[in-house]
Parts: C-alpha cells; sequence; structure tokens
C-alpha cells in the first residue's frame, strides 16, 4: 500500500502540471463565451494536446493511460478552474457503451469527435412512467426494413438541448417480460421527428430536457447489442456511471465549513471553538475522506483489471446527502445571514447556498438513494429481492397506475 | 500509488482469520465471558507463537521487523473474534510507548519478552470520571516511586508490566514503567461492561517505578502516541464492525415474516445497506490511516482521527443494529450479538472518546494547510 506517487507516476504529474500551467484557460481565452463555448474550446485544448479522454486508445484521441494516471490527471487538471460537465455523460458512460456493444466503424467516427468536445452526446434513459423502474420504459422501437421508427418520450434527459447524438433504450417487444424486451440504439438528435423541451428546475436552471420521439427513422446499424439485449447494455452504462458521477464534486465541502467556522461567532466565541460544531466538522470529514480513499481503493481495482462493481453505489449514496448537510450547515453557522441569495457575498454562502438547492437533484439523477440502498443490499450483501408484482409477466399485461 | 495490501499480507490475512476461527470460535469468548477469568490464556500464548506479538518489534529486539499493515491486519481478525487478549494494551500501547520513548537498556530489557508474548504490559492513564489531561492528572513520580491511583486499567489484573502517565508540570507528562508485582502495588479486579476483558484499578505507594526515556515528555508527544494506537484500534472495531453486518445479513436471510425472509424487507435491508456504508468509509478511513502508520507521514494526526472516529461510529451502529436485527433473540443472554455490542463500547471508550478523536481530528484539519486539505 503506498499513498505517494511511485517515480513514473511522479514524472507523469510533472508532464501533467507542466502542461496546465503552459495551456490552462486564461480570463482572456473566455472573454465574451458562454459556459458551452468555454469548455468546448478546453475540450478541444486538451485534445490538441494529447490530454483528452487519456484513458482511450491513441486511435480514439486518447494515449492510453491507466486508471491511476487518469486519477493523477484528474488532480491536476482540477487544481485550475475548468469546465467539464458537458461531456461527463458522453465521455464517461456513452463512450464506454460504445467501445463494448457498437462496431468498430462507429468507434472510428464517434469516439475521436467526443474526445475532442466537437460532439455532445446524451442519455435518453428515463421515461415519465420509468424513473427508477428504468426497464418498464415504453418508448417504442419498430422494424421497417433497414431501419427502426421510434416513438414515445424520455424525461430528465440532461443536456439534450445541446447535444448531436444520443443513446437511447427503447422497447421493441412489449409481449415478453419487461427486461427482456429492450434494445438500445445510438440516435441523431438533429433528426426529423425529435423534440426537445428544457425542465426548469427549482434551482431555477434548466440542464434537462423532455425529449419527444414522433416517428424518428434510424438505421439498423446503429442498433448496440442484439435486439431484446437493451437491459444488458444499459447496464454497462449505469456501470460507468457509478465512477463518472461518484463522489465528491464542487460545492459546500469541509474547507468551506471551516472557513466559516472560523469567522463567525457563537456566544462571542470563534464558532470553531464550540464542541458541536466540531464534531459536526468531524463526521463530515469522515464521510468526505472515507468517499476520496473509496475512491482510491476502487481505482486499485480498476488498475488490477477488476470491473467497477455495485460497491461503487456508495459514491453518490454518501456524497450527495452529505452535500445537503454541509450546506445546510455551512448556512446555519451563518445565522440569518444564511438565508441571503447572492454569488457575492461575503463568507461564501452563494456557495453553499447552490450545493444546498443542487443537492436534493443529486440524490435523484442518477438512481436515487433508495435504488442506491437497494443496490448494496442486493449485490453486495447479498439479500433477497423485494417480491415484485410484475416478475416474468409479460410486460404489456402489468398493472399500470394513473 | 496503491491502496491494496500486498499478496503476502492478504495471505497474513486468510491465515490469522482461519487461526482464529478455529482458536477463538465465539464458544471460546463465551467461556470466559462466563467465567471469573480475564482472558484466555492459551489462546494468547498461541497468538504469541504465531509470532502476532513480535509482529512490529525490530529484529534486534526479538521482533519480526514486519511493519503496521501486519499489525493492522491482525487487529482486524482480533477485532472480528472479539478475541480475549490483552493485545491492544500490550502491543498497540504499551509496546509502541517502549519503542517511542525507551531508552536502549529498556528496549533491551521488555521488548524481547513482549515479543515472546511471555511478558504482558499495558498502559495506565485513566484516573477519575471524565477526560484524563496534562492537567487533571493526579498520579505523580519523583526519582524513583509512583504515587496514585488509576482506574479502569485494561488488563491491569495481568499485566506484569505497566507504562503509567505522571504528572510532570508545565503541561509535560512522565511515563513511568512499573513492574506490577510488587508490595507497593495494590490491584484490584474492576467489573467492566465487557466481560471477555479483565480490568483492574491500580494503587500506587511510592511503588518503585522508572520514567522511560530521558524523563518528560511533552503531551503532544503522548497524544502521538495515542495516534498511532487510534489507527490499530481503528482497525480491531473494523474487524467487528463487519462481523457484526455479516452476522445481520445471515440471520435476515434465515429469519422468515410474512412469508419472505426478513432481509427482502427495505426496512431491513436499508438498515444493513447503511451499515456496509459505515463500515466501508470506515475501512478507507483505516486504509489511510494504516499508510500514515506505516509511512511515518506527518499527515498521522489527521488520519488516526479521522480512522479513529469512523470506527467508533461504524463498530456502535453495527453492533446495536445487530441487535436490532435479530429482534427478541439479539437481546437474549444466549445468542453472541451482545459480545459485538459490549466489545464495541469497551473500544470506544479506551484511548479517549468519540468526542476527543472528533475534536483532536478537527484541530488536525485547522493545522493543515488550506491546499493539503
Amino acid at each position: 500500500m503506498d499513498f505517494n506517487d511511485t517515480p513514473e507516476e511522479a514524472i507523469f504529474r510533472s508532464q501533467a502540471a507542466a502542461w496546465m500551467a503552459e495551456n490552462h484557460l486564461t480570463a482572456n481565452d473566455k472573454q465574451g463565451l458562454n459556459r458551452l463555448e468555454v469548455a468546448k474550446l478546453w475540450q478541444k485544448r486538451k485534445y490538441d494536446g494529447g490530454w483528452a479522454c487519456i484513458g482511450w486508445d491513441e486511435k480514439y484521441g486518447g494515449r492510453g493511460a491507466s486508471a491511476i494516471e487518469r486519477v493523477i490527471w484528474d488532480q491536476e487538471e482540477n487544481k485550475y478552474d475548468v469546465p467539464s460537465r458537458f461531456f461527463v455523460i458522453g465521455q464517461g458512460m456513452i463512450a464506454p457503451t460504445i467501445m463494448a456493444w457498437s462496431t468498430q466503424e462507429y468507434c472510428d467516427q464517434f469516439l475521436p469527435k467526443l474526445a475532442s468536445g466537437e460532439e455532445i452526446w446524451c442519455q435518453l434513459f428515463s421515461e415519465p412512467a420509468s424513473g427508477s423502474d428504468l426497464a418498464a420504459l415504453r418508448t417504442k422501437a419498430e422494424k421497417d426494413g433497414d431501419e427502426w421508427v421510434i416513438n414515445g418520450q424520455k424525461i430528465w434527459t440532461s443536456g439534450a438541448h445541446y447535444s448531436d447524438y444520443g443513446m437511447i433504450v427503447t422497447r421493441t417487444d412489449p409481449t415478453v417480460a419487461k427486461h427482456k424486451g429492450l434494445t438500445a440504439f445510438l440516435v441523431d438528435m438533429k433528426a426529423a421527428g425529435v423534440e426537445t423541451k428544457p425542465i426548469k428546475q427549482l434551482t431555477g436552471d434548466a440542464d434537462f430536457n423532455e425529449v419527444y420521439f414522433t416517428d424518428v427513422r434510424i438505421p439498423d446499424s446503429y442498433r448496440l447489442g442484439e435486439v431484446g439485449q437493451g437491459w444488458q447494455v444499459a447496464l454497462t452504462t449505469l456501470m460507468n456511471e457509478r465512477l463518472a458521477i461518484g463522489g465528491g464534486g464542487a460545492g459546500a465541502d469541509v474547507p468551506l465549513a471551516i472557513k466559516i467556522a472560523q469567522t463567525v461567532s457563537i456566544n462571542d466565541r470563534p464558532a470553531i471553538e464550540d464542541s458541536a460544531v466540531r464534531a459536526k466538522i468531524a463526521n463530515f470529514h469522515v464521510q468526505e475522506a472515507g468517499l476520496k480513499y473509496n475512491g482510491y481503493r476502487a481505482l486499485s481495482a480498476l488498475s488490477r483489471g477488476d470491473l467497477p462493481g455495485p460497491e461503487n453505489s456508495i459514491g453518490k449514496l454518501v456524497g450527495a446527502p452529505k452535500l445537503q448537510d454541509i450546506a445546510s450547515f455551512c448556512m446555519d453557522l451563518l445565522e440569518e445571514h444564511g438565508a441571503l441569495w447572492g454569488d457575492d457575498l461575503e463568507f461564501m454562502a452563494g456557495a453553499a447556498q447552490r450545493s444546498y438547492m443542487g443537492a436534493p437533484g443529486l440524490r435523484i439523477a442518477g438512481g436515487t438513494d433508495e435504488i442506491m440502498t437497494n443496490i448494496i443490499a442486493e449485490r453486495v450483501l447479498g439479500l433477497p429481492q423485494d417480491p415484485r408484482a410484475d416478475k416474468g409477466i409479460p410486460f404489456n399485461e402489468v398493472p399500470t397506475g394513473n | 500509488m496503491n491502496f491494496e495490501f500486498s499478496e503476502e499480507q492478504l495471505m497474513l490475512r486468510e491465515q490469522a482469520r482461519g487461526f482464529l476461527s478455529q482458536h477463538c470460535p465465539p464458544t471460546l469468548v463465551r467461556k470466559v465471558f462466563d467465567s471469573e477469568q480475564d482472558y484466555d490464556a492459551a489462546l494468547w500464548q498461541s497468538i504469541a507463537e504465531m509470532g502476532w506479538t513480535a509482529t512490529a518489534i525490530p529484529e534486534a529486539y526479538g521482533g519480526l521487523g514486519l511493519g503496521y499493515y501486519e499489525l493492522a491486519i491482525i487487529a482486524e481478525e482480533l477485532g472480528r473474534a472479539v478475541a480475549p487478549v490483552p493485545f491492544s494494551s500490550s502491543v498497540y500501547l504499551a509496546t509502541e510507548a517502549l519503542l517511542a520513548f525507551g531508552s536502549e537498556a529498556q528496549k533491551e530489557r521488555w521488548l524481547p519478552s513482549l515479543a515472546t508474548g511471555e511478558c504482558i504490559a499495558t498502559l495506565a492513564h485513566a484516573e477519575n470520571a471524565g477526560q484524563t489531561t496534562a492537567k487533571s492528572l493526579r498520579t505523580s513520580f519523583s526519582d524513583t516511586s509512583l504515587n496514585g491511583i488509576k482506574k479502569p486499567v485494561a488488563d491491569g489484573t495481568t499485566a506484569d508490566i505497566a507504562i503509567v502517565t505522571a504528572a510532570a508540570g508545565d503541561g509535560s507528562v512522565t511515563l513511568c514503567l512499573v513492574e506490577l508485582n510488587q508490595d507497593k502495588v495494590s490491584r484490584s479486579a474492576i467489573q467492566t461492561l465487557d466481560f471477555s476483558r479483565g480490568h483492574a484499578m491500580l494503587e500506587f505507594d511510592n511503588a518503585a517505578a522508572e520514567a522511560l526515556g530521558e524523563g518528560t515528555v511533552a503531551w503532544s508527544s503522548f497524544e502521538a502516541l495515542l495516534d498511532r494506537a487510534a489507527v490499530l484500534m481503528a482497525w480491531e472495531q473494523l474487524g467487528l464492525a463487519d462481523k457484526a453486518l455479516e452476522q445481520a445479513c445471515e440471520y435476515a436471510q434465515q429469519r422468515y415474516a410474512f412469508g419472505r425472509a426478513i432481509g427482502s424487507f427495505q426496512a431491513i435491508k436499508h438498515k444493513l445497506a447503511g451499515m456496509y456504508v459505515k463500515n466501508a468509509l470506515a475501512r478507507s478511513n483505516a486504509y489511510h490511516g494504516a499508510w500514515a502508520l506505516s509511512s511515518n507521514s506527518d499527515t498521522l494526526p489527521l488520519a488516526a482521527a479521522t480512522a479513529r472516529v469512523a470506527s467508533i461510529q461504524a463498530s456502535l451502529n453495527a453492533a446495536q443494529e445487530n441487535i436490532q436485527t435479530h429482534g427478541g433473540m439479539g437481546f437474549t443472554w444466549e445468542f453472541d450479538c451482545q459480545f459485538y455490542y459490549r466489545r464495541a463500547k469497551l473500544l470506544s471508550l479506551a484511548i479517549g472518546s468519540e468526542r476527543h478523536w472528533q475534536d483532536r481530528l478537527v484541530t488536525a484539519l485547522e493545522q493543515q494547510k488550506p491546499e493539503a486539505a
């Protein structure tokens, strides 16, 4: 066990750090660009410099880096204020699915443009009637010659409004049990019949969408895996989701809580001296550090060649409620000033508030806390599944509510 | 970066688990529990024969000269087995104190017999109810004689020697080495909530003693000793927490209610998953603690406090929810659930409570450079 860099890793780190020092985006670079344009500019710069998607094969724009090298790169890259979220789904989740389930031709066609940021992808899974019960999705795909015709509605699709392509899971056979009648495809988001409507969130932002498909035609070659194998394909994506959106992330954290507690007072003494405050901060640190080292252990397993397992669900399961709690705690320390809204407030109250408002979404997106807890109970601890009312029943005979 | 034990270390774990499942089954714990014994002497002897007591002692003093990863692995297995032996007192605390502060002569005198397990040692620190600090210490030492009362002292009835903390003024402390088998030391057995470990009250009345090493040590150096012990204690607590979780999962699969295994109800399965999450976080923090201990990192105070707090929380939670999962049977004398419940609490009170280590943790965070956070 060694938490320090090996000599080779130290060399890699210094190369990464040197490149970042030379090439990071300056305020000048970002002048007049919106967030998406900044993200694309940064992604292209990394791609040209050989630092995009470094874990991928060189022929797709990567550099065949190891799991540990990816962590080192992430650490060095994140020492700067860099945009990334526009590409997480495409690069972190859909690209591994394309590599596993699509053709060499499409790997060659799509992956380099995913790496360079030229094309953005979205994940079309959830539907109004299938969230946690993802396999209950109803969007239809019907074969018509060498093409498939898609009809239905997706929802909560992050980034659909600026995506070029998507990965969609559809129902191709409603007469078999629900997991067996699914098929996955690539889809051109600019195709005729695709309509995207942003959803305004409680934060006021609109990061995700409803997406309607009306007689959208896609070639059979866009199919991922066999007809009826859509659930297995979706699991590849979801496995990688655990790694892509895992723990950590920006926002309210222990250093912010300490900074605030050192600045404000409780009973005319610095709040940091209050033992209840100290106990809370200690507990948050236990979670934060635990997640960090848990991530390192998962990467050790990855670098030994193990697949990301269900135990990685804990990153999001712990991280999202922790973000909510610590944000709320930071606001409490500010007393009535904790309620003030804005970005330029003293003590970074804005950061705490953004986390407080965003955290409920994180606890739901990519598998709710409850689903993640089920995954741990059933797939890690081996406990029995809940009895399922739809088990073994043809999908079109499963009871539905309103 | 590599965050996993080596092949050899993983083999040691397997070997230790196998050994303890044979030599320290729950029936042995129960035997000590139901008797007047303070520990199981035969188990202690076979543990010593395995070389576990010698693990981190340098070869020059008769030890194996292995490292703290190996000791952490053994600690975890002893925790799983709720082993009724004075290992933590003798190895994490007293042996470490001798290694850290002992003079050459003291090390040569005591470490070889600590390595073979012939000598059992302990640390005697607590005095009155509440936190024991440099200021609150009443035990005193001058020249060669020690006076005061220590209570409770883990394994104090069985130990041959004790490292005793005595007030030295100026916020310092003297660590006194005392042979307990002398007239000027009286020891009386004290009952604690964990019947599988012996505790004593030690009274020193002008007892013959010698200071470890140069004499007094700074309070911060004494705390550094506790940091080292905290990492190993965290591993022991973690082993216990995992075992309690396994026991709860097993029961939840066997026990049926309303026509289904109770483990299929989300009320139970989410409880068990919650135990798993706490244990997993504690494990990752314990890994970091073992690394910091093993590499003498200057992040040890933070790593140790984090591992300790995480393991206290995980083990108490696992032990109490294990009983809850067992329902009425878990509350019986006959079931083993109580072993984990009792030991988890005992270990959480040794070397400073949860609140103490939360406080230490935040102190370490405050002292950290911002970029290292």
